[in-house]
């Protein structure tokens, strides 16, 4: 890879041991991508739950935290992806302190480099959202997806070594969705039918996801009625980046870099329907039981809109499950203010703050609990916690909440 | 089949052989695995039940998340990981975490490489060369 003078010297060790060593990762990633050199970019996210860090990732962190001050520092904004826990509600989901105790080592590792606590997988919608062609190295497949398709902005999945490596360096390997000639589509998707639900919308960009089938594939997607909102896409892209790996989808006439079709797509690019009775077929796929233990909002973390949405739903109900809603710490307290926390609360539901239950020792919890039926809107959540020991079921947000109440998800 | 050579363009890592465990499906440590005992956990993947521990994994694609940057170095430290990871296709986080995680990996053949490999059989990745070799 070509270096520049600045780069040079932050691989001579000029700069201290971290930057060095970040760089060298890079380095080690970028030849193995074909990058012919790096690119600056203005903001890291930085995914890093205990769970997968585990003991050897935290005792790594802290083997970087403990350089001198002055060589150890990231160079742009870097915040991190949700945590392993709500510290307020680890009790009650049966989280030891064994896992709470490696959370605060890695937090006091992450601040002492000095990352941004944010704990947010929505920080697309809470924090900063990424301009247009802005370059920029995001973890969670979940921003990627809605920042390189929504936003028009640049970054590939930057796992949390990688993302911490351009927070160190400000730079990343120029390869994959940095490359303008790598985010051309490379098939074309008619929608037939255009959902309203969230989950409908998930369901769609599993199936999609599914088709595409792996990280290099960009499907352009056509057929799309109306201007879909934030929220919504934010499900859809989740989940097409969860079950297929997806980076980047364009929507023909919608999203910043297709404004026509022929912006993207070459002629002849080879074409598939997706019907409504596809997005049927996933979802009733999951639906194994009637029984539900319980149910979980998350995955991505819920905006504002979605627990006022929820607060309504909740109104003179009373839960004979648990339900579980998980948000960004920057969402919690205006959900407090606004009264919908309480409103959620008093139904007997839970508002968890700063997590996301999949990166939370899911399969812990399923222990702890005895929660084996999960119910939830997020089709990304069902399509991973089928290796955690759950039987996840997809629905709308109105069927969960009456599954809370009555034990019971009721079939479409 | 032994002595069959097949050439990557993609590659990371030492030198290793060891036994081939095949399947046309794709691949997430967080999403397929469980890590603890060593063994692919997800009921739908084409490997439920089997041990990956010391095994050279011939996939077809990487899956998922990004947790697998992680998690490959956090398996290597307790030993219970893949001896070498070799896919038609893989996403940055599977190179990232096998740059962490000391894993090595070959990606991207001419040919559909979980349908050129019998799974048992003796291979050896060699990544300075871009190389797998079928031994045996």
């Amino acid at each position: 890879m070509k270096l520049n003078e600045e780069e040079q010297d932050i691989l001579a060790g000029k700069s201290g041991p971290v930057p060095q060593q970040a760089l060298q990762h890079q380095i080690k990633v970028g030849e193995f991508f074909g990058a012919e050199d790096l690119v600056p970019v203005t903001q890291a996210h930085l995914m890093a739950d205990t769970e997968s860090l585990g003991e050897a990732g935290v005792r790594w962190l802290e083997g970087l935290a403990a350089t001198p001050d002055g060589q150890r520092r990231v160079r742009i904004p870097t915040i991190t992806d949700p945590r392993g826990t709500d510290f307020a509600k680890a009790d009650w989901l049966g989280q030891t302190s064994a896992m709470l105790d490696l959370e605060r080592r890695a937090i006091s590792a992450f601040e002492a480099l000095g990352v941004a606590m944010t704990n947010t997988c929505i920080n697309y919608q809470t924090i900063q959202a990424p301009t247009r062609n802005e370059h920029v190295a995001f973890g969670d497949t979940g921003v990627v997806i809605y920042s390189n398709s929504i936003c028009g902005a640049r970054s590939n999945f930057e796992g949390g070594p990688s993302a911490l490596a351009a927070g160190l360096t400000g730079r990343t390997p120029r390869y994959g969705f940095h490359l303008p000639e790598m985010r051309r589509a490379t098939l074309r998707i008619e929608v037939e039918f255009t959902p309203t639900s969230l989950n409908g919308w998930g369901a769609l960009g599993g199936v999609i996801g599914r088709i595409a089938g792996n990280y290099w594939a960009v499907p352009v997607i056509e057929g799309i009625e109306g201007a879909p909102k934030s929220d919504q896409l934010k499900h859809f892209g989740a989940s097409m980046a969860s079950f297929g790996s997806i980076a980047l989808f364009h929507l023909a006439g919608l999203t910043p870099e297709a404004g026509h079709l022929s912006d993207v797509a070459i002629p002849g690019l080879p074409s598939l329907r997706v019907t409504r009775a596809d997005i049927d077929a996933l979802q009733r796929s999951y639906h194994t039981d009637d029984g539900v233990d319980v149910v979980v909002f998350s995955a991505p973390q819920l905006s504002l809109y979605e627990l006022s949405d929820l607060a309504e739903l909740c109104e003179g109900r009373r839960f004979k499950v648990p339900l579980l809603a998980v948000t960004s710490p920057q969402v919690k307290p205006d959900a407090d203010r606004m009264g919908y926390t309480a409103r959620i609360e008093a139904a007997g539901g839970h508002v968890l703050s700063g997590m996301c239950f999949y990166q939370s020792y899911a399969r812990e919890i399923s222990e702890a609990r005895g929660w084996k039926r999960l119910a939830t809107n997020s089709a990304k959540l069902v399509n991973i916690l089928g290796g955690y020991g759950y039987r996840p079921m997809l629905a709308s947000m109105e069927a969960c909440v009456d599954a809370a109440v009555s034990g019971k998800l009721e079939r479409t | 089949m032994s002595g069959k050579i097949f050439r990557a363009r993609h590659a990371m890592g030492r030198t290793v052989r060891g036994p081939a465990l095949v399947a046309n499906d794709g691949f997430s440590a967080r999403y397929d695995l469980d890590r603890i005992n060593g063994i692919f956990s997800r009921p739908s993947h084409k490997l439920a039940g089997q041990s990956y521990v010391g095994k050279i994994l011939v996939l077809d694609t990487a899956k998922g998340g990004v947790a697998t940057a992680w998690m490959l170095h956090e398996m290597t430290s307790r030993g219970i990981v893949p001896l070498a990871l070799v896919f038609n296709s893989v996403n940055p986080i599977l190179a990232q975490g096998a740059a962490l995680g000391d894993v090595p990996m070959l990606a991207g053949f001419d040919r559909d490489i979980t349908a050129a490999i019998a799974s048992g059989a003796e291979v050896e990745v060699n990544p300075e060369a871009g190389l797998l070799t079928v031994l045996g």
